[in-house]
């Protein structure tokens, strides 16, 4: 190879030397060059018009399709996820209320029974106060009977016993009855 | 937790890549001196324009269809332009591969170039600016491989893309405005007198326009591809001294890299800018 390149260097210098030493400037070699030229640029723009820029093309806009798509589905994912929050809070808020409700309405449930309760102790105890009274009365009744009795005999006692014989007994009845009034 | 293994395993390489490129690098300047010393006879005999000569690969005599070195690099340019473009996209990943990554990116690029400066109504040419842009780059970066023939740093390479690029505008130019786009040589804003004069200086700059944009891009590849060979030529001839010559190519190559892509670069934009003018030749 490096032979060659040298017997072919050294053949060519008898050329260069009509040229003014510069290879570029024989022309003897132009048609050749510019036929391979034409050959290969023909060929390289054919390979890139028809196969790779289209490819390019469509693989930087798959990128840009893929791109935008993704943040489409982020958005979205980000807008439910901004949704399934809000429903969190709606149902807790909805559970607070309904504790809410249950609290005041148990309140007032107890409440009531208590009420109820009382008036019912409060009717008992009036009854039985009733009752108390009632025997109270009969008590004090029989007391004061018993005070009859007993003060009628002593009267009667005292009457005999101071000399005045048998008292009537109707009279002492009266004014046994007129004294214990007083 | 995958994507962190993966990140990890490519943060290696990355690390690595500068030591990497230097021997490269390094690789590169020793081929060099070992390709010149190939053609050493003594003395300080420097030929560093013997790399631009175009041989036929089989045989002696060079027809119009013969196969040369020439059209072996144009050939193998084809193939690194379908390696990149078209093996390195097959996966067709919505998570890119470094291969898919990079085809993206000079995509993108070009297309935004194109869009910017050229305008929307541009981009039925954007393969075409494209097509360009990718044989221009990747035959100037085969050239930097040692021993290779860069294709691009001929004349005669340059001046067929630039009369394409000249032919297509003007043509676009015409199809698309008529007449109007003579208008693009006279200058309206510019006072009455002055019109005729500008004009024909308009007229001028537009047909020199070929003539720069050919011989920008032939002439800044073919003189740092003839600098490093004298650099060569040096080391060669300098014995135990070449160090100094070869730390130079070293920096030669590195800046030659940096002009290989700027000059597709601005040959692209050139086309560009130059198909804005067709499109819309209105000052």
């Amino acid at each position: 190879m490096a032979e060659t390149a040298h017997n072919v260097a050294s053949a060519a210098h008898g050329g260069e030397a009509a040229s003014g030493g510069m290879p570029q400037l024989d022309f003897s070699t132009f048609p050749n060059q510019i036929f391979w030229l034409v050959v290969t640029l023909v060929v390289v723009y054919l390979i890139l018009s028809r196969v790779a820029l289209p490819r390019v093309a469509s693989v930087l806009a798959d990128r840009q399709g893929a791109i935008a798509k993704d943040i489409a589905a982020a958005e979205e994912l980000k807008a439910r996820a901004a949704q399934a929050e809000e429903a969190y809070n709606k149902a807790l808020a909805d559970a607070r209320a309904q504790a809410q409700d249950i609290i005041a309405q148990t309140r007032s449930e107890i409440a009531a029974e208590l009420a109820d309760a009382t008036a019912k102790a409060d009717a008992q105890i009036a009854a039985k106060a009733k009752e108390s009274e009632v025997r109270i009365g009969e008590i004090r009744a029989g007391a004061v009977k018993n005070i009859e009795a007993v003060a009628k005999d002593a009267t009667a006692e005292i009457v005999t016993a101071l000399g005045g014989g048998k008292p009537d007994a109707k009279a002492l009845k009266a004014a046994i009855a007129e004294r214990m009034k007083g | 937790m995958a994507s962190d293994v993966t990140n990890s395993d490519q943060n290696k390489p990355s690390n690595l890549g500068k030591p990497i490129a230097f021997v490269l690098l390094a690789i590169a300047a020793v081929l060099f001196v070992l390709g010149l010393l190939d053609d050493y006879e003594g003395g300080l005999a420097i030929h560093p324009m013997d790399q631009f000569v175009i041989s036929p690969l089989f045989g002696d005599t060079l027809n119009w269809y013969t196969p040369t070195n020439s059209t072996l690099w144009m050939a193998l340019c084809v193939i690194a332009i379908v390696a990149l473009m078209v093996m390195g996209t097959r996966g067709r990943a919505v998570v890119p591969s470094r291969g898919q990554s990079v085809a993206e990116l000079i995509y993108g690029f070009v297309r935004k170039m194109v869009e910017d400066v050229a305008g929307k109504d541009a981009l039925p040419f954007f393969p075409y600016i494209f097509a360009l842009f990718m044989f221009i780059l990747l035959s100037n970066l085969l050239g930097l491989i040692p021993m290779s023939f860069t294709t691009t740093s001929h004349i005669a390479v340059t001046a067929i893309l630039a009369a394409a690029v000249f032919l297509t505008v003007t043509l676009v130019g015409f199809v698309k405005n008529g007449a109007g786009f003579l208008s693009l040589f006279w200058v309206s804003s510019a006072p009455l007198a002055l019109r005729p004069i500008l004009a024909i200086i308009e007229l001028i700059s537009y047909f020199v326009r070929p003539v720069s944009h050919s011989i920008r891009l032939a002439g800044n590849l073919m003189a740092g591809h003839a600098v490093l060979k004298v650099f060569a030529g040096f080391a060669g001839a300098m014995g135990a001294a070449a160090f100094a010559p070869i730390l130079g190519i070293v920096a030669i190559y590195g800046l030659e890299v940096l002009v290989s892509v700027i000059q597709a670069y601005v040959f692209t934009i050139l086309t560009c800018v130059y198909l804005k003018d067709a499109l819309h030749p209105h000052h």
